[in-house]
């Protein structure tokens, strides 16, 4: 009885204290996606190059996602990841052109290089807000029936790349077989 | 040169701040859209639900107040959602699907949300408890080192208390 009543506040404070240093780490930036699970939202804009395009016209397998504008810096930083990605042929990615000038974004591409096997034009954000997007860059990751399973806020750089993506994929992949 | 006493110097700036009407404007940091509404009703909806629902991009700040990008393009949907003739509920539930509970300032009461509204309270009778059964405990404590002492212990206490 006696040890009880010493251990029980001393267990308080320790789980209160792990609790409390695991906020300190925390990212309140990384809000959790209200889409994961749920199909991709329908759409019927254009590409950047001025193509319509449906949600049918996404590719019939695993793919990216990707929010860019010309105007976001971050997107500089991720882009030769994406490059490298596309290029390797190891997942298609597909561009999300959010709140943007359609010249603006066409030099972009001119500029930088073209990762995405198209990008849906988004220049009022509407479809952003459907997506859940707060702010570019937002990578996420779609499975072949178009459900949205996973989603990364900010740079998807080579680490966040094999730290989060590789295992993602792999596990949707084997779903599949 | 002409010199204007204080007091009447005084006046004349009251007066020229009431005809300017400096002092009436609201100061702080709302963005001026240009929203046409058909009723005053609507406007104070829309006034409401942007001052309720949160940036989901700055975090700190409601739709009325953020400079966001992602801000602005939900007060032109809260706009374009009350001119449709959507509720304020409708409204709530659409952003609720997109953003999740971070999106309100005060957040819905469901299973997740149940901690953050009602913890407090929690913690509030757990700590009454352990202060009350502490107290509790003094005063048993009391009542036993508080009794009269007997003639014995007077006569110990009378000895140590005034042993040189």
């Amino acid at each position: 009885m006696k040890n009880l009543r010493f251990y029980i506040p001393v267990s308080v404070f320790v789980v209160l204290a792990v609790v409390m240093w695991r906020g300190l780490y925390l990212d309140p930036k990384e809000l959790p996606s209200m889409l994961i699970d749920k199909p991709l939202p329908a759409f019927a804009l254009t590409t950047v190059e001025g193509a319509a395009i449906t949600q049918q016209d996404l590719p019939q397998q695993v793919f990216l996602l990707n929010v860019w504008g010309s105007y976001c810096l971050p997107c500089l930083i991720e882009h030769p990841t994406l490059m490298r990605l596309a290029e390797a042929g190891e997942i298609p990615v597909v561009g999300v052109n959010y709140r943007d000038k359609q010249e603006l974004a066409l030099r972009w591409l001119d500029d930088n290089g073209n990762p995405f096997a198209f990008s849906i034009l988004d220049e009022d954000g509407r479809f952003g807000i459907d997506l859940g997007v707060y702010g570019a860059p937002e990578t996420y990751l779609v499975d072949a029936e178009g459900v949205i399973r996973f989603r990364h806020v900010s740079v998807l750089d080579e680490q966040v790349w094999a730290e989060k993506f590789v295992p993602a994929i792999a596990e949707l992949r084997r779903e599949n077989n | 040169m002409l010199l204007i006493p204080g007091q009447i110097l005084r006046k004349l700036l009251l007066i020229a701040i009431a005809i300017t009407g400096i002092g009436l404007m609201p100061i702080g940091f709302a963005q001026v859209d240009t929203f046409a509404f058909d009723t005053p009703e609507q406007q104070e909806r829309f006034r409401q639900l942007s001052n309720d629902l949160r940036c989901p991009m700055c975090q700190n700040t409601n739709l009325t107040g953020s400079t966001g990008g992602v801000a602005e393009d939900l007060r032109r949907e809260v706009h374009r959602m009350i001119m449709a003739g959507m509720t304020n509920q409708e409204i709530e539930q659409f952003m609720f699907e997109r953003y999740g509970d971070f999106i309100f300032y005060r957040p819905r009461l469901r299973a997740e949300t149940i901690l953050l509204w009602f913890g407090p309270l929690l913690f509030l009778i757990i700590g009454g408890g352990v202060a009350f059964g502490i107290s509790r405990r003094a005063k048993v404590v009391n009542a036993v080192h508080g009794a009269p002492l007997s003639a014995d212990e007077q006569t110990r206490l009378h000895e140590l208390l005034h042993k040189k």
